[in-house]
């Protein structure tokens, strides 16, 4: 304890620099007068005003994301704390760990309809690991850093903090991280040795393993990326990965099969339907990913290593569940074993592997006559930026799965989409978080011409801070995933689909202080690429792409892995079932 | 394996504002039935609650409402005492019985039966205490139907483990 009483709000900041924070992202108001008026006292923390807090929270998860470390949010009471929710429930999905803190109307007002009152902590219980409600200035260093403790162990996720007006400007003693542990709060770190060794067994004695990595090996860090690698590497197992778990084994290893799921290679889903075990790695068992539950995986024996019990049998039964941290249970694993898979013969399940890889699914109409394919623009964004150290944002759509099949990534770390909720207007604020982590490297958020604009607002911040993000859009002038939705679903009915009334973004760059080029041809694509990786500052890259390409290869809704539509032609011949059209 | 299961968990909490709220929370946004809960502080020097939920699901759904609550940062240990030996179930209830003349004295007659207790009496009515299983509630409820039931307040279960063990 400090023996000298200071303020809420400099407990606040005082909390926040032990917590080694470096940056909070914010937007004042009412509320938080007291710790803005705080913030403006100091120099160890640096504050970005963004221009909406839904905003402040995507960028907190590309910074987080991109650092491994602890995303943070300053918004205030009411609209402050009601816009930062999709933000939260964004990081819940995800599991990336924010600490979110939020004004609220003084003590004795709560509840009484106040001026930019809201119940923070009810609304926010669902969309948060969890929330707190500081009553009393003596809590308050405690709750902090439990907040921290509590968003970055376990499986990470959003934490908010709602701190009444009053209890920032009452008098109070700071107390140190050190002093602060949770009561009871401990997830299950390190694994039961008896069920690793199990799992090595099951994985030498298998004939056709597949291991199915996830985002929880990026959340666990770049050595159990590593370790997982090795893992695979050793057993001589192909591995797909999650769309959150790209990054975490190299795109470029012969053993990497390419993304799994929906939107997910050819050969990564047969794999999955036709193995014999399958070997989870902080992964979910997400309806993306399995398809048709009763279809998923029918031949396997499952193998689920996670951190959150919870995650473990909920959508697929498992044979053999281990609780702990992926990276732990990876240099067991290796412990364990330590020549695992010598003398493994796996050459009957690459022969059928290649055979599945010799589909070409990602392959798509090259011949380019005048138009652009979204595939080609992203192959050669690829290529162009090798060489640079680049990270990429992506909003939701089709172009987001594009990025996903064709940007190759062999580190985590590097690659920051919104996977669970799908929140379109993530790209833009989380290029920004993770240009302000590393302001040296190249971050590019590719976007939809839809989804730029849910968020376009952050321009400004873009500009304020002379961040030199740049935006490539493919611009297929439709919600282009809905129509796609739509072709296969709807009888080609594009109801409200079509983005209509687009803005110039040429202008709209130029309008905030950045360079804009729009580009038509196929020809111009190099040059293009080249002239926004030379230009300074942010750029605008408006890249006019065919508006009917649709995403394949596509496992439709209700269908299983083996049911994949690889094509147009497969499109008109396969119809989606009664079930399937009810879900998502 | 789809069978339904009814579990009784019993739940040690942190005595905090907002905890309740977040089991009832997790049960209805993941959709999971409770049949009854029942909370109070059962610590005051730790400040921690117990709570007491009767619920019903297929196994995998059990074993997924003990992981979620677990889950929960306040929750200190979730126990299932249908999983974990004999344990005894409890359920209290008041009940109205109008009436007069004979149905009043057939009503205090299976009362005594039922070991239910008159807690309060006028000419016209009974208020019985009576605690044991639901099963037992239950069938009390019945008989007391034709006989003037006007109106009924229960707990919901509280339960704990037989023998030596404890939460
Ligand atoms: C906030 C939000 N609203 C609606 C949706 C539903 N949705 C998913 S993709 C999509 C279209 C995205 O269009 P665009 O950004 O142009 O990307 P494209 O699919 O054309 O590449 C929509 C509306 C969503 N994911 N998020
Ligand atoms: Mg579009």
């Amino acid at each position: 304890m400090s023996a000298e009483p200071i303020s809420g709000a400099d407990i606040v900041i005082k909390a926040l620099v032990d917590q080694g924070v470096d940056v909070v992202f914010g937007y004042p108001g009412g509320a938080v007068l007291p710790i803005y008026d705080a913030l403006f006292k100091q120099n160890a923390l640096r504050h970005i005003l963004v221009r909406h807090e839904q905003g402040a929270v995507h960028a907190a998860e590309g910074y987080a994301r991109s650092t491994g470390r602890v995303g943070v949010v300053l918004v205030t009471s009411g609209p402050g704390a009601t816009n930062a929710v999709t933000g939260l429930t964004d990081a819940l999905m995800d599991s990336v760990p924010i600490v979110c803190l939020t004004g609220q109307v003084p003590t004795h007002l709560i509840g009484n309809d106040a001026f930019q009152e809201a119940d923070t902590t009810g609304i926010t219980r669902p969309c948060t690991k969890h929330n707190y409600l500081v009553k009393d200035v003596r809590d308050l260093s405690r709750m902090i850093h439990e907040a921290f403790y509590v968003a970055k162990s376990g499986r990470p996720g959003p934490v908010v903090i709602d701190l009444p007006k009053d209890v920032l400007f009452a008098l109070g003693p700071y107390s140190h991280p050190e002093d602060a542990r949770h009561k009871s709060y401990r997830p299950q770190v390190i694994p039961d040795q008896a069920r690793v060794a199990q799992a090595v067994e099951m994985i030498t004695a298998a004939k056709k393993p597949l291991f199915y990595g996830g985002g929880g090996l990026i959340n666990s860090g770049a050595e159990a990326c590593a370790g997982f690698t090795e893992v695979v590497r050793r057993t001589d197992a192909p591995c797909t990965l999650t769309l959150m778990g790209l990054g975490a084994f190299p795109a470029a290893d012969p053993h990497f099969l390419g993304m799994v799921g929906m939107h997910g290679t050819y050969e990564a889903n047969m794999a999955m339907h036709d193995c014999d075990l399958l070997i989870a790695v902080g992964a979910r068992f997400d309806d993306r990913v399995t398809g048709r539950l009763n279809a998923f995986s029918p031949g396997s024996k499952k193998i689920h290593i996670d951190i959150d019990p919870s995650s473990i049998n909920k959508n697929v039964r498992v044979d053999l569940p281990i609780v702990g941290d992926v990276g732990q249970v990876m240099a067991a694993m290796l412990e364990t074993s330590p020549r695992a898979g010598a003398g493994l013969d796996r050459s009957e399940w690459w022969r059928h592997i290649e055979e599945w890889r010799a589909q070409d699914c990602l392959r798509y109409d090259r011949s380019c006559r005048g138009v652009i394919k979204p595939q080609y623009a992203i192959e050669r964004l690829y290529a162009l930026t090798r060489g640079h150290d680049v990270y990429v944002t992506t909003e939701v759509g089709q172009h987001q799965m594009w990025a996903a099949q064709f940007f190759k990534f062999d580190k985590p770390h590097h690659w920051m989409t919104s996977g669970g909720l799908g929140t379109m207007g993530y790209g833009l604020p989380a290029a920004i978080g993770v240009q302000i982590a590393h302001p040296e490297a190249l971050v590019v958020d590719i976007a939809g011409e839809a989804s730029i604009l849910m968020n376009i607002q952050e321009m400004s911040t873009v500009a304020q801070y002379r961040l030199p993000v740049k935006l490539f859009i493919l611009n297929n002038q439709y919600m282009g995933m809905v129509r796609q939705w739509q072709e296969l679903l709807h009888g080609g009915r594009y109801s409200e689909s079509y983005t209509a009334a687009l803005p110039d973004f040429v202008k709209l760059a130029e309008a905030f202080g950045a360079n804009g080029r729009r580009i038509e041809n196929p020809a111009e694509m190099d040059d293009a690429i080249s002239w926004m990786l030379k230009t300074p500052g942010a750029v605008i890259l408006d890249v006019a792409v065919d508006p009917k390409e649709n995403c394949f290869p596509m496992i439709p809704s209700g269908a299983a892995h083996n049911e994949m539509l690889l094509g147009p032609k497969d499109e008109a011949e396969q119809p989606v079932s009664e079930e399937g059209m009810v879900l998502v | 394996m789809n069978g339904l299961e009814r579990h009784t968990i019993a739940v040690l909490v942190d005595n905090e504002p907002g905890i309740l709220a977040r089991v009832v929370g997790l049960f209805s946004g993941r959709g999971y039935n409770i049949e009854s809960l029942t909370v109070a502080e059962v610590d005051r020097r730790n400040s921690l609650s117990r709570i007491t939920i009767v619920t019903s699901g297929t196994r995998m759904i059990i074993e997924q409402i003990k992981a979620q609550l677990q889950r929960l940062v306040p929750v200190h240990k979730v126990l299932d005492l249908t999983d974990e030996g004999p344990f005894v179930e409890r359920e209290m209830m008041l009940i109205k019985v109008e009436g007069k003349g004979d149905v009043r004295i057939e009503a205090l007659r299976l009362a005594d039966i039922f070991r239910a207790r008159v807690v309060d009496s006028t000419i016209e009515s009974f208020v019985f205490e009576l605690t044991g299983s639901a099963e037992k509630l239950n069938a009390f409820i019945a008989l007391m139907e034709p006989l003037g039931l006007v109106e009924i307040s229960r707990t919901g279960a509280v339960a704990i483990s037989r023998g030596t063990t404890s939460l």
